[in-house]
């Protein structure tokens, strides 16, 4: 294989015609097999990958909080709101209004070259940026899964003297769960994608990988390419096993 | 047992309940009827404070259900309640929709609550169920299920807003009976209903709600015997 390789490409370099599949095999030989460079797609999965894991946990962390600071906040019986949770609601509603109203391409610049301008640490800035991103959305979805349950399985609860915490441990966050996973599916697999951005702020994941060769190779097609079917399979990958988890979760439901 | 002063509710300018004041003693059965909108189901949630009231004071043993510094949840424990529409859990099985309570409280040990989750399971007839989820219930055995769950509490008092009016005619039956098997050994209940023949059969005391008010009350004898207030008369002649 390599001996075809470097015969073909000799021959392209000296300026010499080549059948159409052979400087096919030429750059495909570039992009993926020569000097090793499926390992720097392989490495940027990897990181894309982490990216992905690490916003999640951030995302979901925030969207909880917040999700429960605001429907705790609206759940209150009126002329009875406490002040702190006023605030608290406050601020949820600034941070939820501000990241869904600005790009995020925007916010992983603004987080990248002014807020932490002289960091080095590009992927972990990145990763924190979306992050913080995913939260505002998860909080989004969480909520709606936390009003659409029927008020009365709260009232029941809290009929026989649970207390809030336990009625939404217990009742009305298992409940709520079930329902919003489709949608907090679909919000991992925006996030896997989006990880694609931090390669603006020099975070190394795939899509950064893929542009390094695509500059040492003097060739876009290939490693863009490449690039789209590695995401395609994650995605197809992720969505199998959403769904199965989702029939697993299910299983049991007969109303 | 229960005292009520001066109680009024209002949802934004609609008031829904004028300044209604009335005892309920311990071991009483009221029974509370009246139209539609007649402010019967938020004087009911009012009182384990479901619905917080605009104005007035409830009383709970001594305690002040709407106090500033009180505990509702310590209340709701010897408050129980049961619902139109149940409001079982239909994430967890029958056993732990009646033992879950009584064990995150404290009142009882797990072992302790399983006990008598069995043992009221078995005075209504599902003891069989216990392992069930609710959607695999018809709607007599979860409103059942509903009157277990609340009684696992031992409350002293039990609320219900109108606990047959979603079921099938034919499951309205099974439900009354427990209640009236509830009555028949003391506790106090109050009641908002539809079923005119629990009214006469069980009530100690009969309650006719209308535009927020208490209309005229008494023995079931007496209100649907000889009933005084012209709007009464007129609500009875339709209902019977």
């Amino acid at each position: 294989m390599e001996q075809y390789y470097e015969i073909w490409s000799d021959q392209m370099v000296a300026g010499q015609e080549l059948a159409l599949w052979q400087e096919i095999y030429v750059k495909f030989y570039q992009a993926f097999i020569e000097k090793d460079r499926w390992q720097q797609y392989l490495k940027g999965v990897g990181t894309t990958l982490w990216v992905t894991a690490m916003a999640l946990a951030l995302g979901i962390a925030l969207g909880m909080a917040v999700a429960i600071i605001r429907s705790a906040h609206d759940q209150q019986q009126p002329g009875r709101k406490h002040w702190l949770l006023r605030i608290a609601n406050s601020i949820c509603k600034v941070y939820v209004a501000v990241i869904r109203g600005t790009p995020m391409m925007l916010q992983l610049l603004i987080m990248g070259t002014v807020i932490f301008s002289s960091s080095r640490q590009f992927t972990l800035v990145g990763a924190l940026t979306l992050g913080i991103n995913s939260g505002a959305y998860v909080a989004e979805i969480i909520r709606g899964g936390l009003m659409a349950l029927d008020a009365g399985q709260m009232e029941a609860g809290r009929s026989l003297g649970l207390s809030y915490g336990d009625t939404m441990r217990f009742i009305v966050v298992p409940q709520a769960f079930k329902s919003i996973l489709p949608a907090l599916g679909n919000e991992f697999i925006v996030l896997l994608k989006d990880t694609s951005l931090i390669s603006v702020i020099g975070g190394k994941e795939l899509l950064y990988a893929a542009q390094g060769i695509a500059t040492r190779t003097y060739e876009q097609m290939f490693p863009l390419l490449g690039t789209a079917a590695i995401y395609l399979a994650l995605v197809l990958i992720f969505t199998r096993i959403l769904n199965i988890l989702e029939r697993r979760l299910h299983q049991g439901d007969r109303h | 047992m229960i005292d009520i002063k001066h109680l009024s509710k209002s949802f934004g300018k609609n008031q829904v309940l004028q300044d209604i004041s009335t005892h309920i003693a311990p071991g009483e059965k009221v029974v509370i009827i009246g139209p539609s909108g007649s402010g019967k189901s938020t004087f009911l949630r009012c009182l384990n404070l479901m619905e917080q009231p605009s104005a007035g004071e409830i009383w709970f043993d001594g305690q002040q259900v709407n106090g500033e510094k009180t505990d509702i949840n310590q209340i709701r424990q010897q408050l129980g309640m049961v619902f139109q529409h149940f409001n079982l859990f239909p994430n967890m099985t029958v056993r732990k929709n009646i033992t879950l309570a009584p064990v995150r409280t404290g009142l009882m040990t797990q072992a302790q609550a399983d006990e008598t989750a069995a043992r009221l399971l078995q005075r209504v007839g599902l003891l069989d169920k216990a392992d069930a989820y609710p959607g695999q219930l018809s709607g007599g055995q979860k409103q059942r299920i509903a009157i277990v769950r609340a009684m696992a509490m031992n409350p002293k008092a039990l609320l219900f807003d109108e606990p047959t009016s979603a079921l099938d005619p034919e499951m309205v039956g099974e439900v009354l009976s427990v209640m009236k098997e509830l009555a028949s050994e003391g506790m106090t209940m109050v009641v908002v209903t539809h079923e005119i023949g629990f009214a006469k059969e069980v009530a100690s005391r009969v309650m006719f709600m209308n535009e927020g008010q208490i209309v005229e009350q008494g023995t079931p004898a007496a209100i649907f015997g000889a009933p005084q207030h012209p709007r009464l008369q007129e609500f009875l002649s339709r209902v019977l």
